[in-house]
């Protein structure tokens, strides 16, 4: 066996992708099932659940660690998903899932992770009673929990839009925010309202461990859009051609120690490998930003002309490079663009240059959708409801995945700014439109599943 | 005692990089010997100005820790004004090879 099987520029790169260019294995998350957690009693169906997360999820962060050590990679986040909540707290007659919240918080604490998602349900044709008993207990769960994430999909390809559903989550995060005014409103970065959500996407705050997921599983969230921007700038000017194949051979090297570490993981933990998701995810650290990649190919700022074209070609490339390099690819895969968490897109949303409506037009060629934007806290219900139905519909129609997390920051007017600190980063609050759609978000009932659902 | 954290694979990558200078692999070796590491094969060459030597390294009879042997790495490379890095062999293999 000889050092000779890899030059030294090889070593030297995989080194300089991790020791300068922010590359780093950004989630471990466990997905863990709680359906075997039901229970007519719900204080007894939240200990259960309590239980088998502290049991399953014991070992994960010192084995994040370990594994971090062992390959010389940070692993950033050690993060749990479980079974939505509203499928294991129906069972109960309670009239509130706080309790359930709190439990999880608890457990999530106990195991030392920081994030855990699954507070969670799925709407997308109509709801429960413990669908509409969740999402009721939604702003308070966030308000008096710190790990625990939310999430409802309100819409499908397959199903249509929910627009009752799509209303009422409207009024939820002007709750969310309400109850949570004293840190600006920052209960709603932790509440996701998707089109189309996935079952293993390990990623916050939208994780969930969907009902078509084995007992317990391992997924992998890679990151590195500084790594992306490295090799870009390091081209110089090329042509498209050349600049996707080098997007897409930078993408497959990250991918590939996504699928190391899953696969390290799940040895270590006697857990099965579930997927790689292979995102480029910016933090607010200077150099991992994907707006600052979007520059590099010749856009003055992010958000005018060209943007939406240069994102499509960087998410398409992203997701042919790392097809390669991993078994099993899921969850959302491909660019993220939470505007607080990337400098890039902070200046620019700050400066003007990039405009809400430019941003959904960004999330029709991205990864998931409007993430992370701060909004004026008098914004109406109404108008927050349509503009999930706006991004519900852009998934529905194009079969994709598509989100909305915004935060209407109580007392705050359009170009403040707001500190959610860490990972979440600061955002300028941004301009909505001020017209109503009140008429039309009250219409209720359902968005028709479109003609791309009759594939049969 | 490696061996039982990083599992069936006992081979680590040594990395150095840094300014040239007199001593650098016999002050490396020292360590590695001392902790029991056998030096399967080395490298050295010059990238960009800067020193770059890789060293494959047998850890399965090591006789302390793998976490042990990095920091003793690292301090050795901090004493040399060097930069030494230890990680398990996969990592080159999973990113440069299919």
């Amino acid at each position: 066996m000889s050092v000779s099987r890899y030059s030294p520029q090889e070593i030297v790169e995989t080194i300089r992708m991790v020791q300068m260019e922010n590359l780093d294995i950004r989630t471990i998350t466990m997905g863990i099932s709680l359906r075997d957690c039901s229970h007519p009693d719900l204080a007894v169906a939240a200990t259960k659940a309590y239980d088998k997360i502290c049991r399953l999820a014991e070992n994960l962060v010192r084995t994040g660690d370990e594994i971090a050590s062992e390959y010389g990679i940070p692993v950033i986040n050690k993060r749990i998903s479980v079974t939505p909540i509203a499928l294991v707290a129906e069972s109960s007659a309670a009239d509130s899932y706080v309790l359930m919240a709190e439990l999880l918080d608890r457990a999530a604490k106990q195991v030392g992770v920081n994030f855990l998602g699954g507070f969670s349900a799925l709407v997308q044709k109509g709801m429960t009673r413990g669908d509409a008993t969740l999402i009721a207990s939604i702003p308070q769960a966030l308000a008096v929990t710190e790990r625990v994430c939310a999430s409802v999909n309100i819409g499908t390809t397959k199903a249509g839009i929910n627009m009752d559903a799509v209303a009422l989550m409207g009024r939820t995060i002007i709750e969310t925010a309400r109850l949570t005014s004293a840190q600006d409103g920052l209960g709603c970065a932790k509440l996701v309202v998707f089109c189309n959500a996935v079952e293993d996407n390990p990623f916050m705050a939208g994780a969930f461990h969907g009902i078509g997921e084995p007992e317990c599983v391992i997924n992998v969230g890679v990151s590195g859009p500084g790594a992306v921007l490295r090799a870009i700038e390091k081209d110089g000017q090329t042509d498209f051609g050349t600049l996707a194949a080098t997007i897409k051979r930078t993408a497959f090297k990250i991918t590939r120690m996504g699928e190391l570490v899953g696969r390290a993981a799940s040895e270590k933990l006697s857990v099965p490998f579930g997927i790689v998701d292979l995102s480029l995810a910016p933090t607010p650290a200077l150099g991992d930003s994907v707006a600052r990649i979007l520059e590099a190919m010749g856009i003055e700022r992010v958000g005018t002309h060209g943007s939406t074209a240069a994102l499509a070609l960087l998410n398409d490339a992203v997701k042919k490079g790392g097809a390669m390099a991993s078994s099993y690819v899921g969850g959302l895969s491909g660019a993220f663009i939470p505007v607080s968490e990337d400098i890039g897109m902070i200046e620019a949303a700050g400066m003007g240059a990039l405009t809400f409506d430019k941003l959904e037009a960004l999330t029709c060629v991205c990864s998931v959708g409007l993430d992370m934007i701060a909004i004026p806290g008098d914004t109406p219900a109404e108008t927050i409801a349509a503009i999930i139905a706006d991004e519900a519909a852009i998934g529905m129609i194009n079969r994709k995945t598509t989100a909305v997390r915004l935060i209407p920051v109580p007392g705050k007017k359009v170009g403040d700014m707001v500190e959610f600190g860490g990972l979440l980063g600061r955002a300028p609050v941004m301009a909505v439109h001020r017209e109503s759609s009140a008429g039309f978000i009250n219409r209720g009932g359902r968005i028709p599943a479109p003609l791309q659902a009759l594939n049969n | 005692m490696i061996a039982a954290s990083l599992g069936y694979c006992l081979r680590i990558i040594v990395t150095v990089i840094g300014k040239d200078r007199v001593g650098i692999i016999a002050s490396v070796s020292a360590v590695l010997a001392e902790a029991g590491a056998n030096i399967l094969d080395l490298s050295q060459s010059v990238m960009d100005e800067f020193f770059v030597m890789i060293m494959m390294v047998d850890v399965g009879h090591a006789v302390v820790p793998f976490d042990e042997l990095k920091s003793r790495l690292n301090s050795k490379g901090e004493e040399m004004g060097l930069r030494i890095d230890a990680q398990h062999e996969d990592v080159f293999k999973f990113m440069h090879r299919i």
